[in-house]
């Protein structure tokens, strides 16, 4: 596979029209905000630069992340995007398999050294050496140390990269820990969810190929584009929610008139993500439009953020039952019955007592 | 003992006398007046933030009839604005007004008889000791816990309103430039709800115990503690020994 092949001749090659690439070109510029001239960009881009080699690593992870890809909504963009990219090595979708694939790895490590994009699906458990997450005969940890030190930039596809998703949820019995916990020393784009949506997957892929670079990041290492607001702030159920008018049970008349699902538990006020605006499925829906609150799964640690169906979050160390309310109210009720108690015993010491009105003598 | 002091222009007709007792300008009037509006903005504020954590039954009809989730926002979020610029008038009167208003800003670590102070207070309230000891300002036990768990606390608070403020605000605002350094430390914002609720029971709790010790001490301990918040003076009741 050459990667001195552009995007566009690949497409063409396949038979895919120019008329079909310039709108997956406008709306690739469109989701990611790029303005007017951001279509040309990308189409110009895709047209003389040479493809990126991509190795994509899975560890400890259920596919998820791929699933989702493959699912792009744009009928092409699957194809669009496999074709975008010199997609060297995946595991769960190449032909090759066994010492073949594992050649391919080192192929790209010395022909593109400090060129290639490492996505990592999964992530690798570091507890009794790695042992938890065998791949190719050896610990995923090592592997991906030694893909990460000749890659220009990581993708952290999804929770598991990204957070650690289900498998670092407490008790974290295999240690499974994110990639940037692990890899320090290059730059990581986080793209958080599980699994993340198939635009935002994509358009992060285009950015990256387009210009050359990792888009802008937030805080957490997320890009500003998709990750900037929450569910919440653009729910189309959010007139509910300032109006007051809530789901109180599963099966009640507010929640048949798709009302607000904050009282049932909606991790939407906390979650960062653009599921509200591109939603999933092509478009077709998301979870709070099928009736179901956020479960927060783009948040770190989301798993033992829950339950997933009240709006306090469990303070384990007080309980698996308890929440800030059940732990403030039991410590603001043992200071009021205390004080009360201290009340009474000062009353009654207060009685046996006189004071006799002078000041306490000299020590 | 000295003889009480008559004051002779105090009188009524059964010919009772006033006697002089000393007093102390303690409370200047910055101090009492951001006393008392931190003291509505904290009720205030628990109230409308368990509504938010809880909001009350749905109301009914149509959603552009009502704003009742915005307007409970509202005051939480008015409140609390007016509570971190209080406190920052405060943090001002810390350093322009008298001795005691630094008070609660600082624990003098480092001296012995603080300590014992402190000591002595917790003896005090164990009904170990027979007399208070009475202070011009906060007691070392009061202190500690004004500097521990209010000041401190608030701060918390102030901190972790802001930047759940700014989550709505948004990222290009002036609330997430200055406090979005939370979410490096918890990248969940969910968890800073959950400090942030835990934060309003600690506050809750302080507020149980203050007015309690507040009442108590202005009987057990012969000196003016409420009235002291009104008039900024602290009264000593017993003569001089």
């Amino acid at each position: 596979m050459s990667v001195a092949e552009t995007f566009y001749e690949v497409i063409r090659r396949q038979g895919i029209t120019r008329r079909s690439f310039t709108k997956f070109c406008s709306l690739t510029a469109a989701s990611m905000g790029l303005g007017a001239t951001g279509a040309a960009k990308v189409a110009q881009a895709l047209e003389t630069k040479p493809r990126v080699p991509v190795i994509w690593m899975h560890g400890l992870e259920c596919t998820c992340c791929s699933e989702s890809f493959i699912r792009s909504a744009h009928p092409l963009v699957k194809d669009v995007v496999l074709s975008m990219i010199s997609l060297d090595y995946d595991d769960t979708i190449m032909a090759a398999a066994g010492f073949q694939a594992d050649a391919i790895l080192k192929e790209t490590r010395e022909k593109y050294k400090g060129q290639y994009i490492l996505a990592v699906e999964g992530n690798p458990p570091l507890n009794e050496g790695g042992m938890f997450c065998i791949d190719g005969g050896r610990p995923f940890v090592e592997k991906l140390k030694e893909m990460a030190a000749d890659a220009s930039a990581i993708i952290a596809w999804g929770a598991c990269a990204s957070w650690g998703c289900v498998q670092a949820a407490k008790p974290n019995p295999t240690q499974a820990t994110p990639i940037d916990k692990v890899i320090t020393d290059k730059p990581i784009i986080k793209v958080p969810g599980c699994p993340p949506i198939a635009e935002v997957m994509t358009g992060v892929v285009t950015f990256i190929t387009t210009f050359g670079r990792l888009p802008e990041l937030d805080r957490q290492g997320r890009p500003q584009m998709f990750y900037s607001q929450r569910i919440h702030d653009k729910c189309y159920r959010r007139p509910h929610f300032d109006a007051g008018q809530f789901v109180e049970q599963w099966d009640d008349e507010n929640a048949r008139q798709g009302r607000c699902l904050y009282k049932m538990g909606c991790k939407g006020p906390t979650t960062y993500n653009a599921c509200s605006t591109v939603r999933w499925n092509n478009g077709v829906s998301f979870p709070i439009q099928s009736g179901h609150g956020c479960i927060g799964c783009s948040e770190d640690g989301f798993w033992d953020k829950g339950p997933f169906y009240e709006r306090l979050s469990n303070i384990n160390q007080f309980g698996v039952e308890a929440n800030a309310d059940k732990v403030g109210m039991a410590a603001a009720a043992t200071v009021g019955v205390a004080v009360a108690a201290h009340a009474a015993i000062t009353a009654v010491s207060r009685v046996k007592v006189k004071h006799d009105g002078k000041a306490p003598p000299k020590a | 003992m000295t003889e009480l002091t008559q004051v002779g222009d105090i009188s009524d007709s059964a010919g009772e006398r006033a006697v002089a007792r000393r007093t102390v300008y303690v409370y200047q009037a910055p101090v009492r007046i951001w006393h008392w509006v931190n003291a509505l903005c904290m009720v205030t504020l628990f109230v409308t933030g368990y509504l938010i954590a809880t909001p009350p039954d749905s109301v009914t009809g149509e959603a552009y009839n009502h704003f009742q989730m915005g307007y409970i926002r509202f005051v939480h979020f008015a409140a609390g604005q007016t509570m971190a610029a209080m406190f920052l008038l405060r943090i001002y009167w810390a350093f322009m007004g008298n001795a005691h208003a630094s008070q609660i800003f600082y624990i003098p670590f480092w001296r012995l008889d603080f300590w014992k102070g402190v000591l002595h207070e917790i003896r005090w309230y164990a009904f170990l000791e027979k007399y208070p000891k009475q202070y011009i300002g906060h007691n070392p036990l009061a202190h500690t816990m004004m500097f521990g768990v209010f000041t401190l606390g608030t701060l918390f608070m102030i901190v972790t309103g802001f930047a759940l403020y700014s989550e709505g605000a948004g990222r290009e605002s002036w609330q997430y430039k200055m406090f979005g350094w939370v979410f490096s430390i918890f990248p969940n914002s969910q968890d800073v709800h959950t400090y942030h609720h835990l934060g309003m029971w600690v506050l809750v709790s302080f507020t149980i115990l203050h007015i309690y010790a507040a009442v108590r001490e202005d009987i057990m301990s012969r000196q003016s503690i409420i009235s002291s918040m009104i008039s900024g003076e602290r009264q000593f009741r017993d003569e001089d020994a």
